[in-house]
């Protein structure tokens, strides 16, 4: 018994100084931590485990929807939120955030039916918005057809899937969606998290991308990245000039071209059903918000270093998965907005333009 | 006649009743090992050496779970060595002090409420108090949050063992003129220190898949840290990411801690069972 | 001369020093365990009060849940969770009384330790193993076969018909409520066998030796006999079920919708907390999530209350 109690005694001091040593360790190297919007974190993943090769600083995002880091940059437990639902001008005022653009993409409805292949199926804005309402049921209905004369579609029941959290893409998908649906404006409407009719609900992009990939008949929308990823069927959209666009880089792009950042307060810009023959017709930027003034100017400092080495370094990356890099000149206002907004406690800027 | 036609039926009816109790039996255990099975099945691919020594990657890259398994022992540790003090100090007062209180039934009682509440409550009420207050999700409020499970475990099955020690051991302890805190500490606990044993190790088994309270107090993170005092990787989070994700070498991750938790817990269970027996044995 | 046998008396006031700081301070941690349980009632009444003084009773009915207007019901999530709860008593209660019978009365006493364990061994498998199993095995399997089966033979019958409809999903809460039912069987049965074994052997002998055929044994001497501590077992296993998130969690489906249809996605208490929390922006929607976790600890309080109650009266008994 003595021996056995003494061994115990031992043990636990040998694992609580241990534990001790291992919490001193870890208060020394850099960490900045995110969190937010699932549309971009496969680029983000990216960037992050390429910029910890080269300076090794830990850069620790982590995808829990637009909602959630909108949530937590608020509740101050995170030193970058970020999210696809830009926040309006006055709502950043008050919240005493900034944000701007950090990347593009677009978002794209997947299917899972038998023997349709991947840019197959044809759909437009107010078809979307009939299944999502439900009041389209079955993949045979006549409006379907009208869209895919060729196309042998099943009888089979359609599950629409959609986002169960707080989401970024819901935001930009149901802007879409209201736009060209009024009775979707009327009945839904356009936020992060909406009364959905009808359907199955996954947790982020990656949770939609799942179920639609295991539900047979089902319809999900996901940014471009995770149809890519995950070979997921994706589908062709009638945009608003009326000309069948595929989702890719090129239509993503010839979106954004359309976009006037400088005139955008807030960088607040929506870039769904833009015109243009070749636009993609659900397409959005990804924001990064933070707080105009940093109690830990070092750390803010460190976060910005990693955005502005992404900016320069991260294009290929980006492309490679079929997002749309900011363009030259939005990155140029994005980092005067820096220097102009972002202020440590003493009201110095954090950072300096180079 | 009448006599033998009734005695069928009850033959048949008793039948009936005993065939479907076995396949009950039957039923229970197929469930066990198909789980098992499809854990083994999944799991195995995953296993090498980047398992255990790589972080957790970004999809289309490979890694392993090293930061996620050493994150859940740092928090499960954390959370026993907090939690069985106060488990077994509260076990002590219920036991031994307890006998002629009014307040020790109430104790045992919201006791065994605590056992089962809903952990994501625990979860909860560990943000509302830790997270916020100190503004940032920390390895600490996720250890917090299992503590708290811990402890009704604890108190409950120490409570159990101290009650079983004999009256003799204590009188014969008191009878030498020891103070009644000896007695508990150098006698009492000492008889029961297996029982005791086995509570703890089921109380780790118990938090060691716990996932709940972790989702909002110690969330979770890509890299490999050791600081308590953010956010920390553990097992069942890491799965419940990456099982719901759509990416396959994910999948095969999860896969693989799945099978690493339910493995390692169901060992603390059957050593558990198999200390309570030797403790048992002995005279 | 002072006797050997006097022992000094500051010695004997230090020692009851001792004594009682030690006392006191198990006195404290058990207050503690009290002041815990007051701490996580009074944390989650005051989070939830924005949402209860907006909408009042209306919360428990309503069953809206719409962040874009700020509309909250809990009667989505309630209903979920009763429902799946109920399910997966009606499939855990039967398995586990049958795992009970067979464990005490038929089994080979050599078996019946080893069986015995691996039955225990379902309840430590985590919740969230349930979960992702549920998933990845039984929701396609589910779908593929099963649904399709239950909507052709049962879709069209006048009652039962509307609990069937719908198209086959795979997830939804029937799929919830089986996993739930696999996941409380093992603490049912534990709880039912521990009880069977209780019944005095004189009794159930008596009983076999008028001629009884086992069930009848069982049904009309072991029931009635135990009948306080099976009921506590399975409010025990009930309690359980309500509570339970990574489980449900995965192959819920996260509408939240209530339809009649088992086949439909819906939401629990706890899945919707597990999926939204950190997420829910603005201070009525997170205190209506907090409402929800209120609802869910009351609901639980009184179903462990009662099997708690249940279980001691049994235990009286048996001491008599």
């Amino acid at each position: 018994m003595q021996a056995r109690s003494g061994l115990t005694f031992w043990l636990g001091a040998l694992a609580a100084l241990g534990l001790a040593a291992a919490t001193a360790a870890g208060a020394g190297a850099t960490e900045i931590s995110g969190a937010g919007a699932t549309f971009p974190y496969p680029i983000y993943a990216k960037w992050a485990e390429a910029y910890k090769a080269k300076t090794d600083v830990s850069m620790n995002y982590q995808s829990i929807g637009s909602g959630g880091g909108i949530k937590q940059i608020n509740a101050n437990t995170v030193d970058f939120g970020a999210s696809d639902m830009p926040l309006e001008p006055d709502v950043l005022e008050q919240s005493k955030l900034t944000q701007w653009p950090m990347i593009m993409g677009g978002v794209v409805p997947v299917v899972n039916l038998q023997g349709v292949a991947p840019g197959e199926l044809r759909l437009d804005g107010v078809t979307l918005a009939q299944i999502y309402l439900g009041k389209i049921a079955k993949w045979d209905d006549p409006a379907i057809k009208t869209l895919n004369p060729d196309a042998k579609l099943p009888s089979t029941a359609i599950a629409p899937i959609y986002r169960s959290d707080g989401s970024g893409t819901t935001f930009i998908y149901t802007n879409y969606l209201s736009k060209v649906s009024p009775e979707w404006k009327e009945k839904v409407g356009n936020s992060t998290s909406v009364e959905w009719p009808t359907g199955i609900g996954g947790k982020g992009n990656e949770g939609v991308a799942a179920l639609s990939a295991r539900t047979a008949g089902a319809i999900g929308y996901v940014e471009y990245a995770y149809a890519l990823q995950n070979k997921l069927t994706y589908v062709k959209l009638i945009n608003k000039e009326g000309a069948t666009v595929t989702p890719d880089s090129k239509s993503f792009q010839a979106a954004a071209a359309n976009a006037d950042w400088q005139k955008a307060p807030g960088f607040y810009l929506l870039l769904t059903d833009q015109p243009g023959k070749e636009s993609w017709p659900i397409t959005g930027a990804s924001f990064i918000l933070m707080h105009t003034t940093q109690e830990k100017p070092d750390t803010a400092k460190a976060v910005l270093s990693f955005f502005a080495w992404s900016y320069q370094n991260g294009a290929a990356m980006a492309e490679a998965l079929d997002y749309v890099p900011m363009p030259d000149n939005v990155v140029k206002l994005v980092e005067a907005s820096w220097s102009d907004k972002i202020k440590d406690a003493g009201g110095n800027s954090v950072w300096q333009p180079h | 006649m009448q006599a033998a036609d009734l005695y069928a039926r009850r033959r048949t009816v008793n039948g009936i009743y005993l065939a479907l109790s076995m396949a009950a039996t039957a039923t229970g255990l197929a469930i066990l090992f198909l789980i098992l099975w499809t854990l083994l099945r999944n799991g195995i691919p995953a296993l090498g050496s980047d398992l255990f020594t790589e972080t957790t990657p970004p999809p289309g890259s490979r890694g392993g779970i090293a930061n996620a398994i050493y994150g859940s022992i740092v928090m499960t540790a954390v959370a026993t060595l907090v939690g069985t003090p106060v488990g077994v100090l509260t076990a002590t007062y219920l036991a031994e002090f307890g006998a002629g209180s009014r307040i020790a039934p109430v104790i045992r009682f919201v006791n065994d409420i605590l056992l089962s509440a809903p952990s994501i409550i625990i979860g909860l009420f560990v943000y509302e108090l830790m997270v916020l207050r100190m503004g940032h999700f920390s390895a600490w409020a996720g250890s917090v949050a299992l503590a708290i499970i811990v402890v009704p475990v604890v108190v409950r099955t120490s409570e159990d063992m101290l009650r079983l020690v004999p009256a003799s051991l204590r009188e014969a302890a008191t009878a030498l003129g020891t103070p009644q805190w000896k007695v508990i500490v150098m006698v009492i606990y000492r008889a029961a220190i297996q029982g005791m044993l086995t509570g703890v190790m089921l109380a780790v088994a118990r938090i060691g898949g716990e996932t709940a309270p972790l989702l909002f107090t110690a969330l979770n993170n890509q890299f490999w840290s050791t600081n308590m005092n953010g956010p920390m990787a553990n097992l069942p989070f890491v799965i419940f990411q990456f099982a719901m994700s759509p990416y396959a070498d994910w999948q095969v991750l999860a896969w693989g801690g799945a099978m690493l938790i339910t493995i390692a817990i169901l060992l603390l269970n059957i050593l558990a069972r198999l200390l309570a027996n030797w403790s048992n044995r002995s005279p | 001369m002072a006797s050997i046998l006097t022992v000094p008396s500051r010695r004997l006031d230090r020692q009851r020093l001792q004594d009682a700081a030690f006392r006191g301070t198990t006195q404290l941690f058990a207050l503690g365990v009290l002041v815990l349980l007051g701490g996580i009632v009074m944390a989650l009444a005051v989070g939830a009060v924005p949402a209860f003084r907006r909408f009042g009773w209306a919360f428990l009915t309503s069953d809206a849940w719409n962040p874009v207007t700020e509309q909250f019901g809990g009667l989505p999530a309630i209903y979920g969770t009763l429902v799946t709860s109920l399910i997966a008593m009606l499939i855990g209660i039967p398995l586990a009384f049958g795992i009970a019978v067979f464990l005490t009365e038929l089994c080979p006493p050599a078996l019946r330790r080893p069986i015995g364990t691996l039955i225990e061994l379902l309840a430590a498998i985590p919740s969230i193993i349930y979960g992702i199993w549920g998933l990845f095995v039984l929701a396609p399997v589910l779908q593929l076969t099963v649904q399709p089966m239950l909507i052709d033979i049962l879709g069209d019958l006048p009652v039962i018909g509307a609990l069937f409809s719908g198209p086959p999903l795979g997830l939804g809460v029937l799929t919830a409520g089986i996993i739930l039912g696999f996941m409380v069987l093992p603490f049912i049965a534990a709880v039912v066998r521990d009880v069977f074994s209780t019944v005095p052997a004189m009794l159930r002998e008596s009983a076999y030796g008028i001629g009884a055929t086992t069930a009848e044994v069982v049904r009309h001497i072991v029931l009635p006999y135990t009948r306080a501590g099976v009921i506590g077992g399975i409010m025990l296993g009930l309690g359980r079920a309500l509570g339970e998130t990574m489980a449900v969690t995965f192959v819920i489906g996260n509408a939240h919708r209530i339809k009649a249809s088992l086949l439909a996605p819906g939401t629990t208490i706890s899945a919707t907390l597990a999926n939204e929390f950190t997420e829910a922006v603005g201070t009525l929607y997170t205190s209506s999530l907090i409402a929800l976790g209120f609802i869910l600890f009351v609901i639980t309080f009184i179903v462990l209350a009662a099997a708690k109650l249940m279980l001691l009266r049994l235990e009286q008994e048996a001491a008599k």
